[in-house]
């Protein structure tokens, strides 16, 4: 979570930062006087608000969900505050039913709805084109294509939201949220909300009001088109080798200056709608048009439609990410040049993978270790850290959708199952944040519909994956501040399940969880265990003293090394022959005392007692002061 | 260095070990030396003890943030493997500067995988020009293993476009706060990487 600015003096106008495009984001946020702005937490857009809340004067919260926070800003903008809200691509899918009828309502205080693509899917279920919702939702597009044009276009967004009385998105790709640059900042403009006004024709969309309202969409899509062809936003660069011209916009257009620095290129701040004479004349002044976009053939199709010749996906690939590496090649064989292959020595070396790990004594290792050993069950899992089950060595997860989908797939298995399935035992796994995002709606579903599913609710007291944010349930709210704390228990109960089937469990004890898990998947009917314990990244782990292994007693039998804990090492490999003549691997091991944290997970499954506390002396200082403080 | 030429610095490693601080300290020295700076950060679930990279490119005027394979100047491994999985990266004539740290990730444990005998050996066997050194040890003859970062620090320091001490100036001015001990063991740290890289390259020119 990086961090530039401190929380009580933003740096002054005019200093030039080195901002990530979240941070970039937030400054212009704080800038644009920004009354309220919401979120819910979210790979690659997370630090937008995390960054926002740092400043002083304005409300930010996290949001349950990204459809509650769009409608957090919406309202906020009703009253004529300007409102901001932020979130992953996957997010504005949830969000998206709020959206397509503010649209209709239109922005009162300006509006701006940030929205970032995880393109290259380095934290993500999918890999989506934002663009498509500006479209759907006939919204106007910005996509700045660094931190310095990430700071400009939010603080235009605004102005251009009041103007044209329109929500505005504002699409942000990872390329753009974690990349520094330098910004040139200013100072806080003063907005005092207008004030609500009643206006249900306006407000209240039932289809009398919203088909009133309908006409102006398409009015105001061809108003910003207009707006489109003169806007500074796109800007028509004229180069001087004419053999090939580009449309472009966001991150690609840095790779298309990079790798063709001559050409002539439209590069499109204000993407949709996009400037159709712009373009024409564009393609007028080059023998050859591309369309460079990251990842749909999206304005592609459309340049087309308005009759406008052009190449994209037929060179360039819909998959992943762009780069000067991938943009030369394909555009010069378009142009018939010669192509040059890969050298040898710029192949990547094989090395092994290193996929995520949960950290060491991460308490969902306590439960995946524990259904690794459970035979004939259909696991369904979500979305955040314990994903990370389906990996190895605990293979524990049999499917992962979206947000909240555990519950609901748990249930189509258990109603569609037939005869082969029978005698299956189905359990849905779910972190607390995930439960409270879109998680509580399926277990009612579960409930309410006489489903036979175990649940599993890993309760670490935060947002994870994201890097621990706070939730309802932590009691903290984004400033790390007191806020009323939700009991999940009574969540769970008042869903539905029965008192006598929510147990609440201790990940860090096996014999237990194993009683639980097993307990409740023989009974007929909901249940819910709640497997309680901080996540160890956050203020509320106090790590325990670490452990060791004793040389002499290890018997290389790698119970251990199931459980799956980074801190474990294989010193060395042996195979012996059992007297039934059957061949067995055996690993010894021994235990990083420096990463440890003293869960004693691996201690349980260790059948010789090899696995001991360190000596006192031997504790490390970053332990010792942790465990004396608490 | 010609006015438009940029300077690409990969620095890698895994999930926790620093990589991003150190890629930011370099970061300010690269500004404060006047240049146009773009820097990527890998987030999500890198943290979780995955791989992380942060590219650094400096010059008169950044474009992309990416490094295009073959292009960098100097590698800044802070881990055996991680230096070989990135060393296509370095440029014919490029410098990786490698802490001999061996992380070995679990399903290396769980024997899926292997863990390269010899990393930097490897890296050498392709062409490239490796400078290893074991940061972890500097830093504890030290006293303190957090020092670690600033030896990795020392280790590029002469091997940027600017001199030694406006890379040591700007870990002066994070460490500021914590009082003059904490700079001094920082100083002593950053000399110390130097030194370990100087050493090196005298006894056997990489």
């Amino acid at each position: 979570m990086a961090a530039v600015m401190s929380q009580s003096a933003p740096p002054a106008a005019a200093s030039r930062l080195l901002l990530s495009g979240n941070e970039a984001v937030a400054r212009a946020v704080w800038e644009s006087g920004v009354r309220v702005a919401a979120a819910y937490p979210g790979t690659p857009a997370t630090e937008i608000i995390e960054s926002v809340a740092r400043y002083p004067d304005l409300y930010a919260e996290w949001s349950v969900n990204e459809k509650v926070s769009m409608e957090v800003a919406l309202g906020a903008s009703m009253t004529g505050a300007r409102a901001f809200c932020a979130m992953k691509h996957v997010g504005l899918n949830v969000a998206s039913d709020c959206l397509m009828t503010m649209t209709i309502t239109g922005a009162y205080g300006g509006l701006v709805i940030a929205v970032a693509d995880d393109v290259g899917m380095s934290s993500s279920q999918n890999e989506q084109d934002s663009r498509f919702w500006a479209r759907f939702a006939h919204i106007p597009m910005l996509e700045p294509a660094d931190s310095q044009e990430a700071y400009e276009m939010t603080k235009f967004a605004f102005g251009l939201s009041e103007q044209y009385e329109t929500p505005v998105l504002l699409r942000l790709t990872t390329r753009i949220c974690h990349v520094k640059g330098l910004v040139t900042v200013g100072e806080r403009e003063a907005h005092e909300p207008a004030g609500f006004v009643k206006n249900p024709q306006r407000w209240v969309m039932v289809p009398a009001h919203a088909k009133a309202r309908l006409p102006g969409l398409f009015q105001r899509d061809e108003t910003l088109r207009a707006v489109s062809e003169t806007t500074p936003l796109n800007i028509l660069e004229a180069g001087a080798n004419r053999s090939v011209g580009f449309v472009t916009s966001g991150p690609a257009y840095m790779h298309v200056k990079e790798a063709f620095p001559d050409a002539p290129v439209l590069k499109l701040g204000l993407s949709f709608p996009w400037p159709p004479e712009k373009v024409r004349e564009l393609a007028a002044m080059c023998d050859k048009l591309v369309v460079v976009e990251e990842t749909e053939k999206l304005l592609e199709t459309e340049i087309k439609a308005a009759g406008i010749a052009c190449h994209g996906k037929d060179v360039l690939p819909s998959i992943g990410e762009l780069s000067p590496q991938v943009l030369t090649p394909a555009v010069d064989r378009l142009l018939g040049k010669p192509v040059p292959p890969p050298a040898p020595a710029a192949a990547p070396p094989k090395v092994f993978p290193r996929p995520p790990t949960l950290c060491a004594s991460c308490p969902h290792m306590g439960m995946y270790y524990t259904l690794s050993q459970i035979k004939n069950i259909i696991v369904t899992g979500d979305i955040g850290c314990y994903t990370l089950g389906a990996g190895h060595p605990w293979n524990a997860l049999d499917t992962t959708i979206c947000m909240g989908a555990t519950m609901g797939v748990a249930l189509g298995i258990d109603k569609g199952r037939g005869a082969v399935d029978k005698n299956k035992r189905i359990l849905a796994v779910i972190g607390d944040s995930t439960f409270m995002h879109m998680g509580m709606q399926g277990l009612l579903d579960i409930t309410y519909n006489h489903g036979n599913i175990t649940v599993l609710l890993l309760d670490n007291n935060t947002t994870g994956m994201t890097g621990g944010q706070a939730t309802p349930a932590s009691g903290k709210d984004i400033h790390g501040k007191e806020a009323p704390k939700v009991d999940l228990f009574k969540i769970v109960e008042a869903l539905g399940v029965p008192n006598e089937r929510i147990q609440v469990v201790d990940p860090y004890e096996l014999p237990k969880l194993f009683k639980a898990v097993r307990e409740e998947i023989k009974i007929e009917g909901p249940s819910v265990i709640i497997a309680r314990r901080p996540c160890v990244l956050i203020d509320e782990f106090k790590p325990f003293r670490p452990y060791l292994v004793e040389e002499d007693k290890c018997t290389g039998c790698g119970n251990c090394v199931e459980v799956g804990c980074p801190a474990i090492h294989v010193t060395h490999r042996d195979k012996v022959i059992k007297p039934s003549g059957k061949e067995v691997e055996l690993a010894f091991v021994s235990i990083d005392s420096q990463a440890c944290t003293g869960c004693g997970l691996c201690v349980q499954p260790c059948a010789p007692d090899a696995i001991q506390h360190v000596p006192r002396r031997d504790i490390p200082i970053h332990i010792v002061k942790a465990t004396s403080s608490s | 260095m010609s006015a438009n030429e940029i300077t690409n610095i990969l620095v890698c490693g895994i999930g926790g070990q620093g990589v991003m601080t150190a890629t930011e300290i370099l970061a300010e020295a690269a500004i404060a030396e006047g240049h146009d700076v773009k820097k990527t950060e890998v987030a999500g679930m890198a943290q979780r003890g995955g791989v992380v990279t942060s590219h650094l490119r400096f010059g008169r005027k950044v474009l992309s943030p990416q490094i295009e394979p073959g292009t960098v100047q100097v590698l800044l491994g802070f881990e055996g493997a991680e230096a070989l999985r990135w060393s296509h990266y370095l440029k014919p004539d490029g410098l990786a500067l490698v802490n001999n740290a061996k992380l070995v990730p679990p399903v290396v444990e769980l024997g899926l995988f292997d863990y390269p005998v010899d990393p930097t050996g490897q890296m050498r066997a392709a062409g490239h020009r490796v400078v290893s050194f074991d940061a972890m040890t500097i830093a504890r003859d030290l006293g303190e293993i957090r020092l670690g970062n600033t030896v990795m620090l020392g280790a590029i320091a002469d091997y940027l476009p600017f001199a030694p001490d406006v890379l040591l100036a700007c870990i002066d001015k994070r460490f500021a706060r914590k009082g003059e001990k904490v700079v001094e063991a920082n100083r002593q740290a950053f000399a110390a990487g130097r030194e370990a890289v100087a050493k090196q390259l005298a006894a056997s020119p990489a």
